[in-house]
């Protein structure tokens, strides 16, 4: 900028400065309206498919009692691929920081990042087409062995589509986002903390669990929580895998298995009269809120944490 | 060995050293739980797999024993914790290993001349193509890129050169965070609300589906190009500075030089992000056998749609069994689909490397 102007004179300000500015502050405004487009016409195309008329939600009557069995799945699904991915993602962030040759490290990050670029409709296929195959005898030991559980309690599905199935292929799916974030929060520990631990005495392990945990717990949490994020809207691997019927189970290895929100519009969008749209759009507004939640209290957590590591 | 022993006497009377196992005992502990489990599945019939499960689970259980009786406790649950990590890396690759290798295997076989030059109009049966989804893909794409890349730009510029600490790029760069979470059937959704308010409930257009996957790309690209911007020296700007240059033209011609390596890499890889989602196309692009170069009239195909589609109406089977002949076709596709994100990170990565400026000195 014109700063050695003298005092008495206006600083000049040409309109190709004018113009790039305005522009940089419009894109940035673009963004605001995009976001704020997002909701409102969400809102105006999802809203009248809240009091549709009661044929339309068939198998039930209303908005409320269509939805929930399909937010249900939803969480279920999501709950289940955490579950799996959430140790196998720690295990692979610590493997990649603080195991690995460090000279292999890299090549092996890389590999990781490979499953997030692998198409979601691609894991939808493999999941269908082989996953699903190769669980059934899972499901049959599964049924056999642990069956008092409800999670086990059968008849084992004979396509080998469960929501267990679509659970192990939103892990895989969920485990690039959550070990990135991990290995990055694990390769940021203070040097000296792990080499005070080891200096004492300290095992790997230990150094790991009294000084890599402490300094790392709240990034692993944000990380988990952008996992479930994903693991909420993903569609295509589970519209794939699962041939769903609208009921509320905890049993995971039957034919019966819940729908997701994502999953339930895209097997439903293509037979969709326009009130039926409506009602599939009112869906996704439900799921925007929760994803948006979730999200938000990721955002949260590493605020927090990201305070606690400037001070 | 739990405690530490400080007294002379007590420690020579222990030992000064702790008793640890022989170099070789992982080598031992792994071939005798392959041996056992290699014995086992021969004689009860297992599943091969199965096997390999077992010798894991007596390998991860094994070697911690042997610690524990030899090395004590803290040692032991010190290799149990390596053991651990190990297996869960190696799961983790076995599905990408056997994902990529089914691809191939399915796939190749499914790719010729055909495949690629034809599309699947009056196609019942074998045969047909993926061309009218190859185009469809690549004009989306293309328009997509084209929407996102300015805005994502120009927002990053605001971040970095103009709104630095104002209350507008607080709010945009935690829009920003917003929108790299929304899940991207909801900006189908969104494209699908707009287009249908304006043009009616039938529309599906396949420019719905560039503006849905633009409100995907637009995160990502703001995110990289905002990081690559803040790469660049301020000295550099305070020379064009001091030498009169309008800060408009230093953006233009000091700043955005610098760090275009790493914009290139940001845009190639959000396009390699956003050319395989499936969800926003199938909601607002829709699906056909035939092709249609018009962004603005008609459904139109794209590859993920193409899988999708191929995959939930695969056709009859042939009589003499085997699998029906859209399965074959939805392999194909997929492995054109992979190639093609394959082939965009690794320009990605190479512009990158070329272009990686002197101060970045991360991988």
């Amino acid at each position: 900028m014109s700063v050695t102007a003298p005092p008495d004179t206006k600083p000049v300000v040409r309109l190709g400065d004018r113009l790039f500015a305005g522009t940089a502050r419009v894109a940035a405004l673009t963004i605001m309206l995009a976001l704020a487009g997002v909701f409102v016409f969400l809102a105006i195309e999802g809203i009248p498919g809240l009091s549709a008329p009661a044929e339309i939600y068939q198998p039930f009557d209303n908005f409320w009692s269509y939805v929930g069995p399909l937010v249900f799945g939803t969480v279920l699904a999501a709950v289940v691929a955490l579950i799996i991915a959430v140790p196998f993602s720690i295990g692979v962030a610590l493997f990649i920081s603080h195991y690995a040759p460090p000279r292999v490290a890299g090549p092996l990050a890389y590999v990781i990042d490979l499953l997030a670029a692998v198409p979601s409709v691609v894991y939808g296929l493999w999941g269908g087409l082989a996953l699903g195959q190769a669980m059934k005898p899972v499901f049959g030991w599964l049924f056999d062995n642990l069956s008092f559980l409800p999670f086990f309690e059968g008849p084992p599905s004979v396509t080998g589509r469960t929501i267990l199935t679509a659970g192990i292929v939103l892990a895989i799916m969920v485990v690039p986002i959550t070990t990135a974030i991990s290995r990055e929060v694990f390769a940021q520990t203070p040097r000296l903390h792990e080499e005070a631990a080891m200096a004492l005495g300290a095992t790997q392990w230990e150094t790991i669990r009294y000084a890599v945990f402490p300094y790392a717990r709240s990034g692993v949490v944000s990380a988990v929580m952008l996992g479930l994020g994903r693991a909420l809207g993903e569609t295509m691997a589970v519209a794939m895998v699962l041939s769903a019927t609208p009921v509320v189970t905890l049993n995971l290895i039957s034919n019966t298995n819940p729908a997701t929100i994502a999953s339930n519009i895209a097997s439903n969008y293509k037979e969709a009269t326009p009130d039926k749209q409506a009602v599939l759009i009112a869906t996704g507004l439900v799921l925007f809120a929760v994803t948006f939640a979730v999200n938000f209290l990721a955002r949260w957590v590493v605020g927090r944490s990201e305070r606690k590591v400037t001070r | 060995m739990t405690t530490t022993p400080l007294e002379p006497d007590f420690a020579v009377s222990v030992g000064l050293v702790q008793p640890r196992l022989p170099r070789w005992a992982s080598i031992l502990v792994g071939v005798i739980s392959l041996g056992v489990a290699g014995l086992l599945t021969m004689f009860l019939g297992w599943n091969p797999v199965g096997g390999i499960v077992v010798a894991v689970l007596l390998f991860v259980v094994g070697l911690p024993l042997w610690s524990a009786l030899l090395e004590g406790r803290r040692t032991a649950v010190d290799r149990l914790a390596t053991c651990l990590v190990w297996v869960a890396f190696g799961s983790v690759v076995v599905p990408l290993v056997w994902l990529i290798w089914l691809v191939l295997k399915n796939g190749v076989g499914a790719i010729d001349m055909e495949f690629l030059t034809y599309d699947m109009r009056n196609i019942v049966g074998a045969g047909g193509g993926i061309y009218h989804a190859l185009m469809g893909t690549l004009l989306v794409t293309i328009a997509a890129t084209i929407i996102s890349v300015p805005i994502g730009l120009f927002t990053a510029i605001y971040l970095t050169e103009y709104g630095k600490g104002s209350r507008l790029a607080r709010v945009t760069t935690f829009l920003v965070d917003v929108m790299t979470g929304i899940p991207s059937i909801v900006a189908g959704l969104f494209a699908l609300a707009l287009f249908v308010l304006i043009f009616g409930p039938a529309i599906r257009i396949g420019f719905g589906g560039s503006v849905a996957l633009s409100l995907l790309m637009i995160p990502t690209v703001v995110r990289s190009a905002e990081e690559m911007l803040r790469l660049v020296p301020s000295d550099l700007r305070e020379a064009s500075y001091a030498l009169g240059v309008p800060k408009w033209r230093t953006i233009v011609k000091v700043v955005l030089p610098t760090s275009l390596g790493g914009i290139i890499t940001g845009v190639v890889l959000a396009i390699s992000r956003v050319i395989g989602e499936t969800a926003p196309l199938l909601v607002v692009a829709g699906a056909t056998d035939s092709v249609n170069f018009n962004l603005f009239d008609g459904r139109m195909m794209t590859l993920p749609v193409y899988i999708f589609s191929q995959y939930s109406s695969p056709g009859v089977a042939p009589i003499g069994g085997g699998d029906p002949p859209g399965y074959a076709r939805a392999w194909g596709a997929a492995l054109v689909l992979i190639a093609i994100v394959m082939v965009l990170n690794l320009i990605a990565r190479i512009i990158g490397k070329i272009f990686a400026p002197p101060t970045d000195r991360r991988r």
